[in-house]
């Protein structure tokens, strides 16, 4: 096995390779051939790795694959390393899974697209650095893979570069994450100071021996890192605003790759976060805040992709409170069942989006249902599932979530997220009543999508309604009993689940169906031609809570008048006195100017009151 | 009987600063090339002077090279200042100067 | 005997270079340039330099010579005859010029005044600077220098060749 697993790296990097130089040359079905077959064939090692990994008994479920020494610099050397254990495979094989539909979707939605060869190269790039990421075998090159993502979705948030608003928004994403890339940098430095390690094993094993507020600060910076890539508050500004990308590579970044990689890293590095209880409890609350804040903002948006973008938002918030609150296991289980039905539900909204060529305000859409039953039928799926209405995938995953939260005595945190998946219910039922209920607003000629963009979706859909019974109530749970053994080889156990809650259960069932029926009595019955909600509580929620403008009030304006003074001190002071030593050199130059004449009689001359002086010289030495 | 080095050095450096004179000072590129000649054969006489009083054969070589390079000197050099006279009416190098600063 | 004709002929020399360098007309300069080349020969002669004073003579009076005889005539052949102009565009060129290299030949002239090792007459052997040892060396020790400058004169008749062909 060793050495295999480097192939799921190798695969996409070739493809992307190949998609980059031989794209222009190359039709759009042997693009879609290389790019599928790159992910896919990445995705059969992925389940290679995880056969092997389930044939070793629990204690020795580890792949690691040291390839070559990346830097000998310092006392200890940098290798390049892959490490495949139960975690990371879970990652690998929604990345490449999921990756691998949405490519073959997008082969169907992006064949109209000029850059078609771009976006697959770039989809590959994507994969690479992803894989790169949650494969790495130490910090160094989780940070290369980490940073890789970040380039990779700014490629693709500003695929449309002629479009303005693409551009701002891959620029914003770019900024945000690389505020991220900048704590996870400061984190591994510390790190490697510190212990001098860089790789997993050795850091966890030795992490306890530093001072607890270097241990604090490890873990905030890493949380820091982890908020920028998943966007939690007040980080969360890049994501709605990454929609401008293609949709495909909305589904991309929000199920299966880029913003799981903060859950990951928290997961990963979870006997940092242990031993930095404060920083996990934070962890926890801005997961509660960021799920109810994200969820009411999504009430009021109009644009579908936003819709879902802020259902990402939340969504990652109940991941970041499992995993603040050390419930990795139910953490990393609602971020499999999310991968499959937020991809679905992007991708189905993409579906609509393509129906209605290129439409995304709701408002103008309506009664669809008959139009394009196929996408309909799956959006209901992924709408159901996030709702977390039984049997669903995400009633089992967010009730895993929110019963642990209620059991360990975190009612606070349980409160804000039962309020926040009854938000969830509300506003995504509003969004299947307003695109798919009732009548068609506009005048439109809405068609379904083809074959290979439908099949992704049904697939999905299948993986959306039975992702949730890896966890069945009642202490059957795989996937606890998949990483368990794993976490322990790094670190203490983290507590054991508690038994599940059923009054938990019960009341989120409530609760969601509350937010369905409301949803229904707004949107469903009377199918209203306009927002039929108002006031002032709507306009703050449709402003989006305005974090953007604050922060264009506390950072961006404070920094562009900063810039403005530091720019006219730089042209009236700085760029003077170098002005004047210009003109002073050029001044010489000029003055020296006649000595080149041109006359070869005179430089004759010269060189005879050269050759003069060295005869004095030579001559009148004592 | 036999004369000192010394005489020889000196008509040798009165004829180099009668050469270094007539570059300086003429403008016909004819009469110049004729005065860096003058120089080589002022050059010439000195290491012939200098061989004889120390007795050493190389410096006989030296003069050899010297006459050789001379002549091929002479070759490109008169090439060179034919091809300007047929572009040009006069001859006078301070018209040649084309590379002022 | 040999004091006087040293004598006569650095004089020459010294004379025909004045000539070379003020001569109004080209031909008359290069007349003087073959005078001077005839005493170098001379006192080459009287340095025990035999095969060199022949070929000072032969190479550089004969075929040296001849060929600025031709490239003056040429040019004079023509119409319009190089004439130097007589526009003042250097000042201070001419006096300059003589001033420096006075004080060249001047420190000159005071260095071997003062260094009297070379006042004193060499020891004189009768065959240094025979053709014969002149050859040995040329064709033994100095090889491949020899046969360098083979390659200079390929050179320039390559490099003249080029420059000379129709255009």
């Amino acid at each position: 096995m060793h050495s295999v697993i480097v192939l799921a790296l190798v695969f996409p990097a070739l493809g992307a390779l190949v998609a980059a130089w031989l794209g222009p040359r190359l039709s759009h079905r042997q693009i879609t051939w290389i790019g599928v077959g790159a992910v896919a064939l990445s995705f059969l090692v992925a389940v290679a790795a995880f056969v092997r990994l389930a044939s070793l008994p629990p204690a020795h479920r580890l792949i690691q694959d040291t390839l070559f020494i990346w830097n000998r610099a310092g006392a200890t050397p940098i290798h390049f390393s892959l490490l495949v254990d139960p975690i990371s495979i879970l990652f690998m094989l929604v990345i490449t899974g999921v990756g691998a539909l949405i490519h073959l979707y997008s082969a169907g939605y992006m064949d109209d697209d000029e850059g078609f060869g771009r976006f697959f190269w770039q989809m590959n790039l994507f994969i690479v650095a992803m894989l790169l990421l949650v494969m790495a075998g130490n910090f160094f090159f989780l940070l290369v893979g980490w940073a890789g993502v970040g380039l990779a979705s700014y490629f693709l948030i500003g695929f449309w570069y002629t479009r303005p608003t693409a551009v701002a928004a891959a620029k914003k994403a770019f900024v945000v994450n690389v505020v991220g890339d900048v704590a996870l940098t400061l984190a591994i430095f510390l790190l490697f100071v510190n212990l001098g390690h860089v790789s997993y094993q050795t850091v966890f094993r030795q992490f306890a021996i530093l001072p607890i507020a270097t241990r604090d600060l490890v873990a905030a910076l890493l949380f820091v890192a982890a908020a920028a890539k998943s966007a939690q508050f007040p980080l969360h500004i890049w994501l709605p605003d990454a929609m401008e990308g293609p949709t495909p590579v909305s589904a991309l970044i929000h199920a299966a790759t880029m913003v799981t990689a903060g859950v990951y890293l928290v997961a990963r590095a979870f006997p940092i976060f242990g031993l930095a209880p404060g920083v996990a409890t934070t962890i926890a609350w801005i997961g509660g805040f960021t799920a109810l804040f994200a969820a009411t903002i999504a009430i009021a948006q109009d644009d579908i992709k936003r819709v879902l973008a802020y259902s990402t938002v939340s969504q990652l918030g109940y991941m970041f409170m499992a995993v603040g609150t050390a419930a990795y296991a139910a953490g990393v289980f609602h971020f499999l069942t999310h991968a499959f039905f937020k991809a679905l539900l992007f991708l189905a909204a993409g579906s609509v989006i393509h129906a209605l060529s290129g439409e995304q305000d709701m408002w103008k859409m309506g009664g669809l249902r008959r139009a394009i039953p196929l996408t309909a039928a799956t959006f209901l799926v992924g709408t159901l599932a996030i709702s977390g209405i039984p049997p669903f995938a995400g009633f089992f995953s967010k009730d895993e979530i929110l019963g642990g939260l209620l059991s360990g005595g975190q009612v606070g945190l349980w409160a804000i997220g039962t309020v926040a998946a009854g938000l969830t219910a509300f506003y995504m039922f509003r969004l299947y009543f307003v695109v798919f209920g009732g009548s068609a607003r506009t005048k439109s000629h809405a068609h379904e999508s083809p074959a290979v963009m439908t099949v992704p979706l049904v697939v999905l859909a299948v993986l959306s309604t039975v992702g949730g019974f890896l966890v069945l109530p009642g202490g059957y749970n795989l996937i606890e009993s998949w990483l368990l053994p794993a976490l322990s080889r790094f670190g203490p156990i983290p507590p054991l689940p508690p038994p599940t809650n059923w009054g938990a259960m019960a009341v989120a069932l409530v609760v969601a169906l509350a937010g369905v029926g409301s949803a229904w009595a707004l949107y469903g019955r009377k199918a209203p031609a306009v927002e039929p909600l108002h006031g002032p509580v709507y306009r703050f929620l449709k402003g989006k809570w305005y974090i953007d403008e604050l922060g264009d009030w506390l950072i961006v304006r404070p920094v562009l008048w900063l810039g403005s003074v530091l720019e006219r001190f730089d042209r009236k002071a700085l760029d003077s006195g170098f002005n004047q030593i210009g003109h002073l050199v050029a001044g010489w130059g000029e003055s020296l100017r006649p000595t080149q004449s041109g006359y070869v009689r005179r430089y004759a001359l010269s060189f005879a009151v050269g050759v003069m002086l060295v005869v004095a010289f030579l001559s009148l030495r004592p | 009987m036999t004369l000192p080095t010394v005489d020889f050095l000196v008509v040798s450096a009165l004829l180099f600063a009668i050469g270094a004179v007539g570059v300086m000072v003429r403008k016909n590129p004819l009469i110049m090339f004729m005065a860096i000649e003058l120089m080589w054969n002022a050059v010439n006489l000195s290491l012939v002077a200098f061989a004889r009083q120390f007795q050493a054969i190389s410096g006989h070589i030296f003069v050899f090279v010297v006459v050789v390079a001379a002549a091929a000197e002479v070759a490109i050099g008169l090439i060179i200042i034919v091809l300007v006279f047929r572009h040009r009416d006069q001859a006078d190098v301070d018209t040649l100067n084309a590379m002022k600063g | 005997m040999a004091n006087l004709i040293a004598i006569l002929a650095g004089v020459l020399c010294l004379f025909m270079g004045v000539v070379v360098i003020s001569a109004k007309n080209p031909m008359h300069a290069v007349i003087a340039l073959v005078a001077n080349f005839v005493g170098l020969g001379v006192l080459f002669l009287l340095l025990h330099a035999e095969f060199l004073a022949v070929i000072e003579v032969i190479v550089y009076a004969g075929a040296v010579m001849v060929l600025f005889l031709f490239v003056v005539a040429l040019l004079m052949a023509g119409t319009r005859a190089p004439q130097e102009s007589r526009g003042k565009n250097l000042p201070g060129q001419v006096p300059l010029a003589l001033a420096v290299t006075g004080v060249f030949a001047a420190l000159v002239v005071f260095a071997l005044a003062v260094r009297t090792v070379l006042v004193a007459p060499p020891p004189s052997t009768t065959d240094f600077g025979s053709i014969t040892n002149f050859g040995r060396a040329l064709f033994t020790t100095y090889l491949l220098p020899f046969e360098l400058t083979a390659l200079v004169l390929l050179a320039a008749v390559i490099g003249v060749v080029f420059l000379a062909r129709e255009r």
